[in-house]
């Protein structure tokens, strides 16, 4: 597009022929490296879901007849939501105030919002159970204030999940809410309060619409990410909360059904898909992402 | 434009203290860690008595930590190599050609980071029996170089969006070669984006858990591997030490990451403004 524009029409398009071959040889290496070890054995799942332990959709109809894994989509479908639902209200007030704040704040919130998205997963899951097992730093500190006499059962359940989940999505909300809300001309709410709009008004009927596409795109993000979870929920959950992702895990390591942990794995595949089909069609999804 | 602040939206108070409590919650989990690590106790606990290394002396001679350590850390190097160099090839071709085809390429590198693990770990598990690749240091190096290939063509997608093709154009019609041209004026000028991304590839393998669980176990244990058992397991104080350790690592690494975003920026900056 560039270079080529100048020159003889011959030689730019040997040129542009040898140009174009040049830089599909930069794509190469990565694109066969993920074809062969990502993308074949994704389709392998696939592959698996549809064949074993016999050719069909018997493992599908699954999905409608085995009760174990509706209780499971039903558990994982409920925490999602729960999770998303409270993730976006705290991540919005933090977006909130770091759009408001000074330099000086801005870069504090900033830096505490980055560090726990930076802090190993498995630590934070380690340092949320320390807190809130029965004989743990809350139960102990609360007893001890005399504040209750029986520990409270704060983990091992769905509660414990929830806060764990909470906590690792916080900062996958506030970015993509902070963009947004960047992009928001202050002055109109100024305006708004200067026409005599109360300031809960101008915020509800000037600042929450215009920051709607941001709480759509980062609550349907959320969402995608929360369902997929593993390892909080297994460390939290303690056995007790079973979600998709855990309950694939036990299919193929412990009871070795590849057909059925293949199948929820392609439904969990379908979902995320679709999801962010949806969301692909509120935001620009490379924005999001953080390139261009 | 500050006195106009103050007079903006919700109660600015009420608003700010609510943040800071939300804040607190996100960095308490990272900060619970440190007095549980020097506990004096045999046990996950508040120091009672008194401050005591112990288990950092115990994380420090036990060759099961140390070994996964050392296992973790080479098997992240070698990703990371892997991983900057395709990836940065990657964004630098789909980059300049900009074609339909390319962008379709870019966007299919972007689905490692959306699609869960787990939904991957079965599908490289099984391959990996086939073609006898289970629990070698090849194998886990393969799984975590092509899951995090997409961090290196973010970031490097991302400075190069602030690249000005002008530049490419004056080194091509000066004389330099095609691979001069990208050795000298486009290499250097991606560089910030390059090391962000060396660094997001290499704390994507060294944390990575799940994969790990389905392809590795006896031979390469690596160090979430170890974690994840002993958390199960038996919750041993050791735990917190090794947790301290990593978040001094991750702060050292966040440290350099701030740096190199700030310089990007002042980069874009002086080119825009020039």
């Amino acid at each position: 597009m560039t270079a080529e524009t100048i020159g003889m029409p011959a030689q730019r398009l040997r040129r542009s022929l040898g140009t174009q071959q040049f830089y599909w040889l930069l794509i190469a290496p990565a694109l066969v490296l993920m074809l062969s070890f990502y993308f074949y054995p994704l389709a392998k799942v696939l592959w698996i879901s549809v064949t074993e332990p016999k050719p069909g959709l018997a493992n599908y109809a699954l999905l409608f007849t085995s009760e174990s894994v509706q209780r499971t989509l039903l558990t994982t479908t409920r925490l999602c939501v729960i999770a998303t639902a409270i993730t976006m209200l705290l991540g919005y007030v933090i977006a909130y105030a770091m759009v408001h704040a000074g330099e000086r704040q801005l870069r504090w919130l900033t830096f505490c919002v980055l560090l726990p998205l930076w802090i190993s997963v498995l630590v934070r899951a380690f340092a949320w159970v320390t807190l809130l097992r029965s004989n743990g730093l809350i139960n102990q500190g609360l007893q001890g204030l005399g504040l209750i006499g029986e520990p409270l059962t704060l983990v091992r359940n769905e509660l414990g999940v929830a806060i764990g989940m909470v906590h690792y999505m916080i900062p996958f909300a506030v970015l993509p809410l902070y963009a947004n809300m960047r992009t928001i001309d202050l002055r109109l709410v100024a305006a708004a309060r200067g026409l005599g709009a109360g300031p809960f008004a101008a915020f509800r009927r000037v600042f929450l619409p215009l920051s709607l596409p941001g709480i759509v795109g980062a609550g349907i993000l959320i969402f995608i990410f929360s369902i997929g979870f593993y390892v909080t929920p297994a460390i939290l959950g303690g056995g007790r909360v079973l979600m998709v992702a855990e309950y694939i895990g036990v299919q193929i390591l412990n009871v070795l059904r590849w057909g059925l942990g293949a199948m929820l794995a392609t439904t969990l595949l379908v979902s995320v898909l679709l999801l962010m089909a949806a969301l692909a069609r509120v935001v620009n999804l490379r924005r999001l992402f953080g390139s261009g | 434009m500050e006195q106009l602040g103050q007079r903006l939206g919700l109660k600015r108070g009420v608003v700010f203290a609510a943040a800071w409590t939300i804040v607190l919650f996100l960095i308490t989990p990272a900060l619970v860690v440190f007095p549980v690590s020097v506990t004096d106790q045999r046990f996950l606990s508040m120091p009672e008595h008194g401050l005591s290394m112990q288990h950092f002396a115990k994380l420090m001679t036990s060759e099961d930590w140390l070994g996964s350590i050392w296992n973790s850390l080479q098997i992240a190097v070698v990703t990371t190599a892997i991983c900057v160099a395709g990836g940065t090839l990657c964004a630098v071709g789909c980059w300049r050609l900009s074609s339909r085809l390319s962008e379709g390429v870019r966007t299919l590198m972007l689905l490692p980071i959306v699609i869960p693990s787990i939904v991957y770990s079965l599908g490289i598990y099984r391959l990996f029996v086939d073609i006898g690749l289970i629990d070698t240091v090849a194998g886990v190096v393969l799984a975590h170089a092509v899951t995090g290939i997409p961090y290196v063509v973010i970031t490097v997608s991302a400075s190069l969006a602030n690249f000005d093709p002008r530049l490419e154009q004056a080194a091509r019609s000066l004389g330099a070669s095609l691979s001069q041209t990208v050795r000298r004026v486009i290499v250097p000028n991606i560089m910030p984006g390059v090391l962000s991304g060396a660094i997001f590839a290499f704390i994507h393998s060294w944390d990575e858990t799940v994969i790990v669980l389905f392809i590795a176990g006896r031979s390469v244990y690596t160090l979430p591997r170890r974690m994840w058992a002993d958390i199960n397991e038996n919750l041993d104080p050791i735990i917190a030490a090794v947790a301290v350790m990593l978040i001094f690592v991750t702060l050292a690494l966040l440290a350099v990451e701030l740096t190199l975003r700030a310089r990007r920026a002042r980069m874009s900056q002086t080119r825009s403004t020039a």
